[in-house]
């Protein structure tokens, strides 16, 4: 599914939209990552660093209508999907101006507005839910898409089977987007898969599987589109998208699973660099406009921090609140 | 109203209420394995299919995990779910999605998004089932916040409790006691909608509370009968809602008896019982004539055997030994 | 020292990767950290020169102690972070900070109890205990009939009354026996009223005219069984009153007043074959004249067929005794402990009254209150009769 011939930009436009996305994406894991040393945020925190193209690439596709449902590993989705830097920083320092009011932290990021879907922290618990919202999308004959992220570990559990074979079965347009980052935590994918070839095993399930160079958004993209033309009023397709984390698994991960050597290599094709590089040999961005991108994201996120730094934690009194719904009978 | 009462069995109640569901709005559906071609493994979805189709009656793979998340995602959708675990016993499959799927979104996402999502199951044991079909697990299910419980246990709760728990924002569970399923009764014609809030008192007495719920309320019942040949006048209160539990009525009920035996058919240790027993101690000491006694089932899995199965879940003669013990002293 | 995990709260220094004077990029790794579960490299999150190491290799400090220094060469840039205060242990939401347990110096523990003799705490469950306090029963009198010899409320009943007791019923009593038991309770509880409480007595006649009207037209409108009756509109009046003035609603315990937060009104029920019972009426404030002359009627009747509980007979605030039926033109009642007050009302009848300097003829009743003088006094007694005078003016707020 990777294009032979490299892609380039479609324009300026285009090109500052992909960068700026992966660069807020970039920045913002970098300052979590430093205000979890600080002790601000607490708890698990999984950054998304060296993955920035394919949550990009993947939600420059959808539309505002269609479905997201992510891991706990969603602070990128969450922001190419459109959720403010803002309150998405406050909701990793759990206060109650946060997008779930502080209640879920790194892990459950949640946004109705923008059909964001968490957040999951159950591995491969969110393919279930996304074929219910496709399932509900059919019945009422909806042409929305939903997309489902998951890691390569995630087809490893009972449910990533469940799930693809009821969604082909009954023709669902979810769009099962695989995060191969080659390893679950510390178990690389040979040691955790007898068949490591996962579109051999997605195929399996009678639907299209298709595998993409990750770390190239230009890539991803024009991969992601296809594919989400094909899901909306159509079926269930799987989308393996090949990646890598420069970061641990998590904020205290020794990452003794794998080589510095290894990291350094793939560090070489780093999603944001290697396409700054292409888009300024292809003329669509300028000699300033990545430093300039550079600055406003520095700037928002340096403004994220302080939001959330003035934020207020929910009142103990509320605890009890939105256990049940509060609105009345529907 | 018109008065008119009918004979009818707990599955063909059952039976009218899912069909009157079906009729009455065309968002709901009905999910589960064997709902269709086979007719509901007990029956209940009798003919549903043809009157249906396949889209409102799914047959669903084995696959309860993929199916009870698919039910959240629906419900997320804008449908209204109702999910047939065929039993209790299989239900552990979708644990995951129940504890931490349907009962944690609401409170998880700061209240953003609701579960109106219905999931019914057999459950119970006496049909020589055996320890892997045997289980009675409304205690597990009624220790999670976030979710209703209920268990019908006469016809005017399985004719009316599906009605209100579809009109319910929040996930509601019915558990539907397997060996009620072919017990006739009377019940009125145009038996409608019940309160999801409420415990009943079934019988009024004065000597003694026999609290209980599902397959053990015409145990009770029967007991209270036999006590009543013996000169001690008991109450039978049937609790119907195990989550959230009607305290008021059962605090009101050993007022008036100061003696209580609660008959649960869960095993004893850590059951809904033992909550019901802390929430007397609490609320109620200075009332209480008599140690709270508890009639469960015997802390062995359900064996085969009529005799040991029988000696193993509570039966009538226990509960009235045990309220003959409480009023007698000694 | 950074936070590098949910459980981390130290590590210790193992390998300083840069030197004093090495310039550090943003991201660099700096130093590595023994966290008890792993080895952790550090990175910095500033650009910059490495001005001064703090802490040396190998030793242990708390996370948020400052490692070490470095000086920013960024123009610009933000200012050097200040020291960060280690997180504080508990969640910084407004609440209460939690108190550390006090020291505790470990000291002798006194010898353990001997065995349970007769003078150890009886054991009776907590209704028996609960009647028996209301009784004035003392438990280590009473032999338990319950489970494991427990002391149950039918001992302490049976208890309570001066014959012989009955051996122990296999099925709850008659209803009569009960009554029987009752009475004597309440005979006992007389006794001791009599001997612990100093009665004063302070009497007004109230003004009944406008109270006989409003039950004349109310009456007028409803059949037999449901007319309300001048004792309803006495106990909602007396209630009324009672939440006015405190001091009289409520109990005289461990040489104290406890005063109630609700008002339960005790009535004095005389039985037809002698003796008298006093069941509670509840809450009376919140409940309506109507309701209330439903609740009398049914207390009253099952009163005297012998059908109430014993959680009927208790619990009650303050009473009252109504012997205008009886023919009384006034009641000096006795307290019933721990009460601390009680309303007699006498007949109802048509007195001359000036008022207006005109002699005009009106219903009135005399109203006696008897207070325990340990919990009130003659001038609180006044302005709970004025209260009372006010309330039955006023039938319609009643």
């Amino acid at each position: 599914m990777t294009p032979e011939a490299p892609l380039a930009p479609r324009d300026r436009e285009h090109a500052l939209r992909l960068l700026r996305a992966m660069l807020r994406i970039r920045r913002f894991e970098e300052a979590c990552a430093e205000q979890y040393s600080k002790g601000k945020i607490r708890g698990f925190l999984h950054l998304y660093v060296g993955q920035e193209a394919v949550a990009v690439g993947v939600i420059e596709c959808l539309t505002a209508d269609d479905a997201i449902v992510a891991t706990y590993r969603e602070h990128g989705h969450a922001l190419a999907r459109g959720i403010d830097s803002r309150p998405l920083m406050a909701e990793m320092f759990g206060k109650v101006e946060g997008c779930s009011r502080g209640r879920g932290g790194s892990m459950h990021v949640f946004d109705a507005a923008t059909r964001f879907y968490g957040g999951n922290a159950i591995v491969a618990a969110g393919l279930p839910l996304a074929v219910g919202l496709a399932l509900a999308d059919r019945m009422q004959n909806r042409d929305r898409v939903t997309v489902c992220f998951f890691g390569e570990g995630a087809m490893a559990e009972g449910e990533f089977h469940e799930s693809m074979n009821l969604a082909a079965l009954w023709r669902l347009p979810v769009l099962f987007a695989c995060e191969n980052n080659l390893y679950a935590m510390g178990t690389a994918l040979a040691r955790s898969e007898s068949e490591t070839n996962l579109c051999v095993k997605a195929a399996s399930y009678e639907m299209p599987a298709w595998s993409v160079d990750g770390m190239d958004v230009l890539a991803v993209e024009d991969a992601a589109r296809r594919a989400v033309t094909a899901v909306r009023g159509g079926g269930p397709l799987f989308l393996e998208l090949r990646t890598y984390r420069f970061r641990a698994h998590s904020m205290f991960d020794p990452q003794l699973y794998r080589e510095k050597s290894e990291v350094e290599a793939w560090k070489q094709r780093d999603p944001i660099p290697t396409f700054v590089a292409r888009a300024q040999a292809s003329g669509a961005l300028g000699a300033d406009d990545a430093a300039r991108i550079e600055e406003e994201a520095a700037a928002e996120m340096v403004a994220a921090v302080d939001f959330a730094e003035a934020g207020h934690f929910e009142p103990v009194a509320d605890l009890a609140r939105h256990v049940l719904f509060e609105g009345g009978a529907q | 109203m018109t008065g008119e009462r009918i004979k009818q069995s707990f599955r063909e109640a059952f039976r009218q209420s899912l069909r009157e569901a079906l009729v009455r709005d065309e968002r709901v559906f009905l999910m589960g394995e064997d709902v269709g071609r086979y007719g509901g493994s007990y029956a209940v979805s009798h003919g549903f299919l043809e009157e249906f189709g396949p889209d409102r009656i799914r047959d669903t793979p084995l696959s309860e995990s993929a199916f009870v998340g698919a039910g959240i995602g629906a419900a997320l959708g804008g449908m209204r779910p109702i999910v047939e675990l065929m039993t209790v016993n299989f239900s552990l499959l979708a644990m995951d999605q129940i504890l931490n799927g349907a009962a944690t979104l609401s409170h998880m996402s700061g209240g953003q998004f609701h579960v109106p999502l219905v999931i019914r199951m057999a459950t119970g044991a006496g049909r020589q089932l055996a320890a892997q079909h045997s289980h009675s697990l409304e205690g597990w299910y009624a220790h999670i916040p976030g979710i209703k419980v209920v268990a019908p246990a006469t016809l005017e709760d399985a004719r009316g409790m599906l009605h209100t728990a579809l009109e319910d924002p929040n996930p509601v569970l019915i558990f539907e006691h397997a060996r009620l399923y072919p017990v006739e009764g009377e019940v009125a014609a145009d038996a409608g909608p019940v309160d999801l809030e409420r415990a009943a008192l079934r019988r009024a007495g004065r000597d003694v509370s026999l609290i209980a719920y599902g397959g053990t309320l015409d145990r009770a019942l029967e007991a209270a009968e036999s006590l009543a040949g013996q000169g001690i006048e008991a109450e039978v209160l049937d609790l119907r809602v195990l989550r959230p539990l009607d305290e008021a009525a059962i605090l009101a009920s050993v007022a008036r008896t100061h003696r209580v035996v609660i008959v649960d058919e869960g095993w004893k240790s850590g059951s809904l019982s033992a909550e019901i027993a802390a929430r007397i101690a609490e609320h109620a000491l200075g009332e209480l004539d008599a140690p709270i006694r508890r009639v469960c089932s015997a802390e062995v899995p359900i064996p085969y055997p009529k005799h040991l199965e029988d000696a193993a879940l509570p039966q009538a003669a226990r509960i009235a030994e045990a309220a003959r013990e409480l009023v007698r002293g000694g | 020292m950074p936070s590098l995990g949910a459980d981390m709260d130290r590590g210790k220094i193992l390998e300083w990767r840069k030197q004093v004077g090495d310039s550090i990029a943003r991201g660099e790794i700096v130093v590595l950290v023994d966290t008890d579960k792993a080895e952790i490299e550090v990175e910095s999150f500033s650009a910059g020169v490495l001005e001064a190491i703090l802490v040396p290799v190998g030793e242990t400090v708390p996370v948020g102690t400052p490692i070490a220094r470095i000086r920013s060469a960024e123009a610009g840039a933000r200012p050097a972070p200040k020291p960060v205060t280690p997180p504080p242990p508990a969640p910084p939401a407004p609440q209460p900070a939690i108190a550390r347990p006090p020291a505790v110096t470990p000291r002798e523990l006194p010898p353990a109890p001997a065995v349970a003799s007769a003078a150890a705490r009886p054991h009776a469950t907590p209704l028996a205990r609960r009647v028996a306090a209301e009784l004035g029963v003392n438990l280590a009198s009473v032999a338990g009939t319950g489970a494991d010899g427990a002391i149950t409320r039918e001992d302490v009943e049976r208890a309570a009354a001066p014959r012989a007791a009955a051996p122990p019923p296999a099925v709850a009593p008659a209803a009569r026996d009960r009554a029987a038991a009752m009475r004597s309770a309440i005979a006992t509880a007389m006794e001791r009223a009599n001997r612990e409480i100093p009665h004063y007595y302070v009497e007004s006649r109230v003004d009944l005219a406008n109270a006989i009207a409003w039950l004349a037209a109310t009456n007028a409108a409803r059949p037999i069984a449901d007319r309300v009756l001048p004792a309803a509109l006495f106990v909602k009046a007396v209630a009324l009153a009672a939440r006015e003035v405190p001091e009289l609603n409520g109990f005289w315990r461990d040489g104290g007043f406890v005063p109630a937060s609700e008002v339960h009104v005790g009535l004095i029920v005389s039985l037809r074959q002698g003796g008298l019972l006093a069941p509670a009426l509840r809450d009376v404030c919140e409940k309506s004249v109507t309701q209330l002359m439903a609740d009398l009627r049914d207390v009253v009747a099952r009163a005297r067929a012998g059908k109430l509980r014993s959680s009927e007979v208790s619990g009650a605030t303050i009473s009252l005794t109504n012997l205008g039926d009886q023919g009384a033109q006034r009641v000096f009642g006795v307290i019933m402990p721990p009460q601390v007050a009680l309303v007699g009302f006498g007949r109802v009848t048509e007195q001359p009254v000036a008022a207006g300097g005109l002699i005009g003829v009106r219903s009135v009743v005399d109203v006696t209150l008897a207070g325990d003088h340990r919990a009130s006094d003659g001038h609180r007694a006044g302005r709970f009769l004025a209260a009372l005078a006010r309330r039955l003016a006023e039938p319609e707020s009643l």
